[in-house]
């Protein structure tokens, strides 16, 4: 997956002058696009998307709606249980819905809150330098060294499993490498000549962090945050499949795989489906990861 | 060499002690107390109860208390089982979950690395597609989707292994610990040979090895007894978080085939409000990870030459 150039590209190389310059970001959605699994895995997770918020509300069953006389009842076209039932007689297909809903809000909500953290951390450390970076980034060590999911898992028993909660502890436990991440690349930039050079031409202060900083930080930023998605849905699933997790009647897939796990001698299709929907989920998002990163920055392959 | 070690156990020190603490208070701040039962007690019953564990005096006093006791290697007895001490519940359930450990991270170590090796000397060939492909979907498939699956397919359809518990006559027999061992190590095998694969690429590009060719040594022995030695020093320094992966896995684990180890008696001591216990089982993974960390750093340090630590 070499960047070779197209006979038109090298054309407009050879003859120099009148080419208009390319971004980075022009560069990258290129090289994205060429990806043929990353660019699948797009389109799949807009579907997913699409029928994680949109499908609940168009389908014929409701995800609350227990069917006494349908308890457990194997995948039919019959009524459309697509997906079968649930113990208590509930549509498959709609809970796996709302579950990949939930699983999909936490991964997004809680990464953004990682992602924030993260940001501010890595960029006051980066910038600011000297002892206070020392400090900041001594206290990121230690922390790295927490076993992180035995708080999280205090934390639930303790203040109940409210969905907030949810989102902030699990966020506040991936904000370290992105701190990592983002005080590297600040003061790797710092020190670069092309930022010198805007100085010397004397470019604002502004203007240097706006057309150099900022999209120079933010790809490998957005690249980590597509690749943290997955690991927050993990991590949510997690806490749910051990019981710790979002409550009934909210739902999660990690929730519908727990109780599939329960149920799984019975009635297997609880397992599948939802532990299905979270395996290409989860696919999803690795393989656009991967393709965002090899496009951003193509050094690192 | 001695200062790096000297400076990593002076970041350890710090570390512990802020774990001891905010695990402390977090649990303290918990509403509900190991006490609470579905009838509450009599006022003077829970005074002397609450009495007899030292837990009627003032939060900071008690988090005094507790260090000191700790120091001197004492955990304090179980909230909840009256005669059971912190650590005795340790020594029961540790055993259980050192061993799905060790076995899990031996099995994955021994055929992540001839998986990635594999890989790696017959690149883009149908072999190393196929560890890719597998690599990729052991990163992405989690334990607690497995584990199930594995369970109910070899189990329950097949009959072939027990799907979960352990014997409580026999203990840990093999055939109750494999479905548990193959599900935990899984993952660790994607990445190792995921490692692996990149490392040896690297390796066998390079000049020695090339050197080694020419002077006429077998494929067998260029491989052995010099690719490997320095391919797998990235795998060496994975060992510390791979060993973290391995015990919060090891939780879901326990849960997916019922086994009764460290990681099982820590969600219920945390949901029962047991204290000390959740308090025991915290301070000894968190010790147990920043060891096994400092250890295979320094383990890469004795492979690796070209590593010096100093200041």
């Amino acid at each position: 997956m070499s960047l070779t150039s197209t006979p038109a590209e090298k054309r407009e190389m050879m003859e120099g002058a009148a080419v208009k310059g390319r971004s980075l970001w022009d560069d990258a959605r290129t090289r994205l696009l060429r990806n043929k699994a990353a660019v699948f895995s797009i389109c799949l997770l807009a579907v997913l998307v699409f029928l994680a918020f949109i499908g609940p509300l168009l389908w014929i069953h409701d995800s609350a709606f227990i069917y006494r006389d349908r308890v457990q009842l194997p995948p039919t076209f019959e009524n459309f249980h697509i997906f079968g039932t649930d113990a208590q007689g509930r549509d498959l297909f709609a809970r796996t819905l709302v579950g990949l809903r939930m699983s999909l809000m936490v991964g997004v909500v809680a990464t953004m809150v990682s992602l924030a953290i993260g940001v501010l951390w890595g960029a006051t450390a980066g910038f600011v330098g000297g002892r206070l970076d020392q400090l900041m980034m001594r206290i990121v060590d230690v922390l790295y060294a927490i076993p992180f999911i035995f708080f999280v898992i205090i934390l639930m028993v303790v203040f109940g499993r409210n969905i907030i909660l949810i989102f902030v502890a699990i966020g506040a436990v991936e904000w370290l490498t992105m701190a990592r991440i983002v005080r590297g690349q600040t003061i790797a930039l710092r020190g670069m000549e092309f930022v010198e050079a805007a100085h010397a031409a004397g470019v604002g202060q502004l203007s240097i962090i706006r057309r150099h900083i900022v999209p120079n930080v933010l790809g490998p930023v957005v690249v980590y945050v597509t690749l943290t998605i997955p690991v927050v849905i993990l991590a949510e699933s997690f806490l749910s499949f051990l019981g710790l997790g979002v409550q009934e009647p909210l739902t999660s897939l990690g929730n519908l795989i727990s109780n599939g796990a329960r149920d799984m001698e019975i009635a297997p299709w609880t397992l599948y489906f939802p532990a299905l929907t979270m395996m290409v989920t989860l696919f999803c998002f690795n393989f656009i990861g991967d393709g965002l990163r090899d496009a951003i920055d193509p050094k690192d392959r | 060499m001695p200062a790096y070690i000297l400076r990593r156990i002076l970041i350890a020190i710090p570390t512990i002690l802020v774990i001891i603490t905010v695990a402390f208070f977090m649990m303290r701040v918990a509403p509900g107390g190991p006490f609470d039962l579905e009838r509450p007690m009599p006022e003077e019953i829970r005074q002397n109860i609450m009495a007899a564990y030292g837990m009627d005096k003032h939060i900071v006093l008690q988090y005094f208390d507790y260090m000191g006791a700790l120091v001197q290697g004492d955990l304090g007895p179980s909230l909840k089982f009256r005669d059971k001490d912190v650590a005795d519940i340790i020594a029961e359930g540790f055993p259980v979950s050192a061993t799905i450990g060790l076995l899990s991270i031996t099995l994955a170590v021994f055929i992540g690395t001839i998986m990635g090796s594999i890989a790696a000397l017959r690149q883009n060939t149908p072999a190393d597609y196929g560890v890719v492909a597998f690599a990729t979907v052991g990163i992405v498939i989690p334990p607690f989707v497995v584990g199930p699956i594995l369970a109910l397919f070899i189990g329950i359809y097949l009959g072939w292994l027990p799907s979960g518990g352990l014997d409580p006559r026999l203990g840990m027999t093999p055939e109750r610990l494999i479905l548990p061992v193959i599900t935990l190590a899984l993952p660790q095998i994607a990445i190792i040979s995921r490692l692996m694969r990149a490392s040896m690429i690297e390796v066998i590009r390079s000049n020695y090895i090339r050197t080694a060719r020419a002077k006429g040594l077998s494929a067998t022995a260029v491989i052995s007894r010099h690719a490997l030695r320095s391919a797998i020093l990235p795998l060496v320094s994975y060992l510390g978080p791979a060993s973290a992966a391995l015990l919060t896995g090891s939780i879901v684990i326990e849960q997916v085939f019922s086994l009764p180890g460290i990681g099982r008696q820590f969600v219920f001591a945390a949901l029962q409000r047991d204290y000390t216990v959740v308090m025991g089982v915290v301070i000894l993974y968190a010790t147990l990870i920043i060891v096994l960390n400092l250890i295979a750093d320094l383990l890469y340090a004795v492979l690796n030459p070209k590593v010096k630590y100093e200041e």
